[in-house]
């Protein structure tokens, strides 16, 4: 049995609250953040069932005062027919980069593993990782320089073959396509590196005996290298799905340039609740929907933790 | 024998890969392989080299052919433009850089302290403020509350601790920090450190902080990334332009180039006087790809911890 370090001084009470008091120390100063921003906020959503008017009084003051409304925002939220888009958007384009985050990125994984040369390896691993180290703006303009109307390299090469150029930023029908594009570029590097930190660690013996008994590469990859991924890629896609509400805000806002025209494809529940918040100061709906985001969150975490914990207790979040 | 569990396990898994599956694809594979590989790291490279040449194509190659990567003429005018009026951009690198520094440094120091508390088996309140860590990442009172308390109850509107704080900790990253602690030292270091009279603070000092280095220089390094990139925290809590990050000024910039201008101590109609008419388009892609020169400077070093990273976090989540 491990001692505990505390074992050998327990007789001598005293020193173990000392010891209890320096840790609290510690976590003092994180304790604090949580409070003051993840758990007032967390207390603070009850101005979803509320008329919250901002006071000059101060916030506590505002707070009290406002009337309570019940669901009224929520109905509201739900009567807009914006509702069913942002719902349908995040669900959906989330959905769609869960799988193909993995399907690629697993794929890429195992092709990298069996390029001869492993300078090159690492060569196109430091060239993929790239993307996902710079930010959305950056991601944005990076997108306008192919994709800019009148000076945009696509536009100048469908010039060239004698094509009708495209008014990009205006044409919904080329967005769901642009943003998962954008979304892979960024984060296919990223998973692809992981997935093949995952195959370096199989052992090496099992691919040997599968050799021995003439078993082709691609039965390899068959019947051992996807096997020993699944675990990591099963916890992984569980992980992604309990966070299928919550849309990357950068990816969403920042990409299609604030076009209006491309809401109906771009607008998703945490740009909603921005512009809701920031353009129109409708502080009810956008709070509904922002708590109706978290609830929604929080039951489907709980779900795949619980789930990932019938695969592999250690991967489990909690 | 100071970080053994981590050192072992990553040259087990460096990412190269010496050790590797026995019997290699067919050169045909091996060739299709290398393309591919060679067309998606282009892919993902290429926007970047192309953002650089469109900073350094003079603008009237640009009005007259859009944008190329074979530009018919090239020209320093951009650079000199932005150094030259550009006031605002020093400045908003100023406050990404103190941002970034101050952020990080503070952060760490934060989540440090928290994950080697929960961390010590002896710790009395462990299990609740482990809970309290782990109970943020479930669930959040959304973007709404949090800018209403931010600005109403916390007082950071127009703030630049408003593009700090939130930032500044993150459960997730606690959680990574505390298994890397557990896997990498044992409680009976500790234990006969304290045999030997070592009090607390010089345990963590002396022997936990030398030991867990590579997990906190990954944690820095998350923490940097995300301060350097932010924009989000600028957008909903910044007014003043004093005040903007780099990364809020680009995407500002995105709709108005004069806004270099408004913001120089040179007058706009004396600024634009300097240069027959205003660099914008390259102006703005050399802006963009002084923003990311820290980054892929730092790259190297970046790339280190970032796969030693994903070897932390593949312990736990």
């Amino acid at each position: 049995m491990k001692v505990n370090s505390y074992g050998t001084e327990a007789k001598n009470g005293r020193v173990s609250t000392r010891k209890n008091l320096f840790l609290l120390l510690m976590v003092l100063p994180g304790a604090i953040w949580f409070v003051l921003f993840k758990y007032l906020p967390m207390i603070g959503s009850v101005i979803a069932f509320k008329d919250f008017k901002i006071d000059r009084r101060g916030f506590v003051f505002s707070l009290i005062n406002s009337e309570w409304v019940g669901f009224e925002n929520f109905k509201y939220l739900f009567a807009s027919s914006d509702a069913f888009i942002i719902m349908r958007n995040t669900i959906g384009y989330n959905g769609l980069f869960i799988i193909l985050q993995v399907v690629i990125p697993v794929a890429f994984a195992i092709g990298l593993n069996e390029i001869r040369s492993k300078r090159f390896s690492k060569i196109y691993q430091t060239g993929m990782i790239f993307p996902y180290f710079l930010s959305w703006v950056v991601a944005s303009y990076f997108l306008f320089s192919f994709l800019s109307v009148d000076k945009g390299i696509m536009n100048n090469m469908l010039g060239f073959l004698g094509k009708d150029t495209v008014s990009w930023y205006s044409e919904p029908e080329y967005w769901p396509l642009i943003l998962t594009i954008m979304a892979l570029w960024k984060s296919v590097g990223y998973y692809t590196v992981f997935y093949l930190a995952a195959i370096c660690g199989i052992d090496s013996t099992y691919y040997e005996s599968a050799m021995i008994d003439g078993a082709k590469k691609i039965q390899q990859i068959r019947y051992i290298t996807i096997p020993l991924l699944s675990p990591t890629i099963v916890i992984l896609t569980l992980l992604a799905i309990g966070k299928i509400f919550y849309a990357d805000f950068g990816l969403f806002y920042q990409i299609p340039r604030e076009s209006g025209v491309l809401f109906p494809v771009t607008n998703v529940i945490d740009t909603f609740v921005y512009r809701g918040l920031m353009k129109m100061g409708d502080i009810g709906m956008t709070s509904a929907a922002g708590l109706y985001q978290s609830v929604l969150g929080f039951t489907l975490i709980m779900v795949s933790n619980l789930i990932v914990r019938r695969f592999d207790k250690d991967q489990a979040l909690f | 024998m100071s970080q053994s569990a981590f050192g072992e396990n990553s040259s087990n898994f460096k990412f190269t890969g010496k050790k590797r599956s026995p019997g290699s694809v067919s050169p045909v594979a091996n060739f299709i392989l290398n393309i591919i590989f060679i067309v998606f790291m282009a892919l993902c490279m290429l926007p970047f080299i192309l953002v650089f040449i469109i900073s350094i194509t003079d603008e009237s190659a640009i009005a007259a052919n859009g944008y190329s990567f074979f530009p018919e003429k090239l020209g320093t005018t951009a650079y000199e433009y932005i150094f030259k009026i550009g006031d605002q951009m020093l400045n908003s690198f100023g406050i990404s850089a103190f941002v970034t520094i101050a952020g990080t440094v503070t952060g760490v120091a934060i989540m440090t302290m928290y994950a080697y508390a929960l961390f010590r088996d002896g710790f009395k309140y462990r299990r609740f403020f482990s809970f309290m860590a782990i109970f943020t990442i479930l669930f959040n009172g959304g973007t709404v509350p949090s800018y209403i308390i931010n600005t109403q109850l916390l007082g950071l509107k127009d703030n630049v601790l408003a593009l700090i704080l939130p930032l500044c900790v993150d459960a997730f990253y606690i959680m990574v920090l505390r298994t890397f602690l557990k896997s990498s030292i044992h409680e009976s270091i500790i234990d006969s450190a304290m045999i030997d009279g070592a009090n607390e603070l010089k345990i963590l000092v002396s022997i936990v902080f030398p030991m867990s280095l590579p997990g906190i220089a990954t944690i820095a390094l998350f923490s940097t990334l995300a301060y350097w990139n932010d924009w989000f925290n600028a957008l909903l809590y910044i007014r003043t332009e004093k005040l903007f990050p780099l990364q809020y000024l680009l995407s500002q910039v995105q709709s108005e180039i004069d806004f270099l201008v408004r913001n120089s101590s040179m007058l706009g109609a004396n600024a634009s006087d300097a240069f027959k008419s205003v660099p914008a388009e390259s102006s703005r892609m050399a802006m963009v790809f002084i923003s990311t020169l820290p980054i892929t400077l730092a790259y190297p070093f970046f790339q280190r911890y970032f796969i030693q990273g994903l070897q932390v976090g593949a312990v736990k989540g």
